[in-house]
């Protein structure tokens, strides 16, 4: 049997905590002094990732498509138990620029299963999953809370509206993976230090023309009515008037 | 002329409102609307929410669905049609096949709009970014655009004149290699409204104190017919299941109302649901950041206030009744 090759893809993005604003004329962001981390749904996909090669046996690839700084996440990667990891360093792409990057990475190194988290918190777009299958002309499936594979056999369970869904697909696919899947791993210090000498690969981006544009930011106002009241009995009788008759939502 | 092909999602035979919200978004954009449908249901409420036509996709390889298939055989349709816009809701389902549409189209994918402008030509859409924290406006830069809009944040409205769509049915060519994914089973949580497709949401916090307390957060939901929902800190207790969490890491809802109890308003919390309608908190600390966010607030002890509050709003429900 050919050695599974296991891509699984993870993204650098702002501390959920961090501020986030916009510049004066909109153009642009201000993410200054933001601190930068794993995806935490990535942690998830990484460890999807180890425990199928558990399983399965082949080898585990991390990647991320971003700046230099990203690498910092990949030696996360490697401690946690990937096999070697790759950058493709590359800024200011669209979601689908990135999506084709990683679809031209997964392409050559014949990946037969790619892990995605569910989401990137920066852009929370849920897509990526979707966009890279179709890329690769193979199925995928996304927010997966249950993921078992034999042979070339795939089952998957994965989150819909009111319960779940049951999957069942076949190798090459590309999976998307809900917080809950598994419980990810915390690197013990000797892996941390070992991943440090680990050889990350740079790899070159492709060029693909943006099919999106941001083309204006701005900071949500808050139009709330901001009415706080009390807790009398008096205050209470209020608050339900002003649901039914000012707001009319009961 | 101007068109926009809207993906009808039906869920047990019925239309999800999601769709009906896209449609009437649709009509405001464009002269002429279509529906594409899965299978041949014949349904009156197409033709009162105005749509010109109704497609209906068949082939015996869509039997079961295919999330890989149905893509492949929406992009023909469009492609044979030259249909250039396309809109999806941002449910499971929308969210799932549109960016695939978008790729077989060649086409830009906007994905969880929560408004729409059409402007120099172009149809750009507002999304929420950041957990909410910006907002952005994105302009597709391709012909063809595909675009899901978030639930909730249209309005759903009939046609002022319902329109008699004309039917016709499009088969796509399809091979087995196309359904590699299919779908053969769906399990249903049941007895309980999801908190992603409720009007009013009722969520409890770590203030509730414990599992055994949400008895009070699932009875003033009932007598409002709403859903439970909860914060991280709980579900992470095991007080409440995952699929009730709210937040960043659980689900993002835009309910008409969202009532927070004991809930503090961290920024990860408020990414699930700073684009509901109305928001509503009851928390004993009157500086907790759930109230910079709310419409009306009580600054209390929720297990004073809510049993009250059942009670009055239990009083309203049977006088509005009577
Ligand atoms: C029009 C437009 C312009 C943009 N311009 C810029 C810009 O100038 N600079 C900038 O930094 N960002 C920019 N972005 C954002 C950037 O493309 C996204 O952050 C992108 O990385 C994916 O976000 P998403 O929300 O589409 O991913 P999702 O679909 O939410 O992500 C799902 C999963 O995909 C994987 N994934 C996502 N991104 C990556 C990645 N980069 N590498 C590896 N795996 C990944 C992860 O597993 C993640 O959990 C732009 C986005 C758009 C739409
Ligand atoms: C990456 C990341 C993702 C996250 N994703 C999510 C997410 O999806 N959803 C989410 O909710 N959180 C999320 N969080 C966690 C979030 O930061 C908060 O920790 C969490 O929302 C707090 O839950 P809480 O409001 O129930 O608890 P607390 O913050 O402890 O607040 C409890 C509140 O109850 C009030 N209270 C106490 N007793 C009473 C009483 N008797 N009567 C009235 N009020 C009372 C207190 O004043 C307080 O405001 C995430 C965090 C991170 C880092």
């Amino acid at each position: 049997m050919v050695v599974m090759t296991i891509l699984t893809c993870i993204s650098y993005v702002p501390d959920t905590a961090a501020k986030i604003g916009v510049t004066a004329d909109g153009s642009g962001l201000e993410l200054g002094g933001a601190k930068y981390i794993l995806n935490p749904y990535d942690e998830f996909a990484i460890e999807e990732a180890l425990l199928q090669r558990e399983r399965h046996g082949g080898r585990v690839v991390a990647l991320t498509v971003g700046s230099d700084a990203a690498k910092e996440i990949l030696r996360t990667a490697l401690a946690m138990g990937a096999d070697s990891a790759a950058i493709i360093a590359a800024t200011g792409l669209d979601s689908f620029g990135v999506a084709a990057n990683i679809a031209a990475y997964a392409n050559a190194i014949n990946a037969s299963l790619v892990l995605l988290g569910r989401q990137s918190i920066d852009h929370d777009s849920f897509q990526m999953a979707s966009t890279v299958g179709a890329l690769l002309g193979i199925p995928a499936i996304s927010v997966v809370s249950k993921l078992d594979i034999e042979g070339d056999r795939v089952r998957a369970e994965r989150d819909i509206e009111g319960g779940k869904e049951v999957l069942e697909a076949t190798l090459p696919l590309v999976v998307s993976v809900q917080k809950g899947i598994n419980n990810p791993r915390y690197p013990k210090l000797p892996e941390i230090m070992k991943a440090k000498s680990k050889p990350i690969e740079s790899v070159e981006p492709v060029a693909v023309s943006p099919r999106a544009a941001m083309v204006r930011y701005q900071v949500p106002q808050l139009k709330r009515a901001n009415k706080i009241l009390g807790d009398s009995d008096a205050d209470i009788t209020e608050f339900v008037r002003l649901l039914h008759e000012e707001a009319k939502v009961i | 002329m101007s068109t926009i092909a809207v993906f009808i999602e039906r869920r047990g035979g019925a239309i999800k409102r999601a769709a009906l919200e896209a449609i009437t978004a649709a009509r405001f954009h464009a002269d002429r609307v279509i529906a594409l449908e899965l299978g041949s249901d014949v349904d009156g409420l197409l033709a009162a929410y105005g749509v010109h036509e109704v497609v209906s996709i068949e082939h015996a390889l869509l039997e079961r669905y295919s999330s890989q298939a149905v893509a492949e055989a929406i992009a023909q349709w469009a492609k044979s049609r030259q249909v250039a816009t396309l809109f999806f809701g941002a449910t499971a389902m929308g969210k799932e096949l549109a960016p695939r549409v978008a790729v077989h189209l060649e086409a830009a994918y906007v994905p969880d709009c929560v408004e729409l402008a059409a402007s120099d030509g172009h149809l750009d859409a507002v999304r929420p970014l950041y957990a909410g924290k910006v907002r952005a406006t994105v302009r597709p830069l391709t012909e063809r655009a595909v675009y899901s809009l978030r639930p909730n944040m249209f309005t759903a409205r009939p046609a002022e004149q319902p329109s008699t769509p004309e039917f016709s049915t499009f088969t796509p060519s399809l091979s087995q290699e196309q359904c590699r994914v299919v779908v053969t089973e769906i399990v249903r949580n049941e007895g309980k409204l999801d908190v992603l497709e409720a009007d009013i949401v009722v969520s409890g916090g770590r203030g509730m104190k414990g599992p055994e307390h949400f008895v009070l957060i699932e009875e003033l939901a009932a007598v409002l017919g709403g859903a439970v929902g909860a914060s991280r800190a709980v579900v992470d207790a095991g007080w409440r299941p995952h699929s009730e969490q709210v937040g960043q890491t659980g689900k993002t809802v835009s309910p008409n109302l969202y009532l927070a109890c004991g809930i503090s308003g961290a920024v990860q919390h408020l990414a699930g649901m700073s684009s509901s309608k109305v928001i509503a908190a009851i928390n004993k600390d009157k500086d907790a950041p759930i109230f910079k966010v709310a419409d009306y607030g009580i600054v209390g002890d929720v297990f004073e206030v809510i049993p009250k509050l059942i009670e009055r709003i239990r009083a309203l429900k049977q006088s509005s009744a009577s």
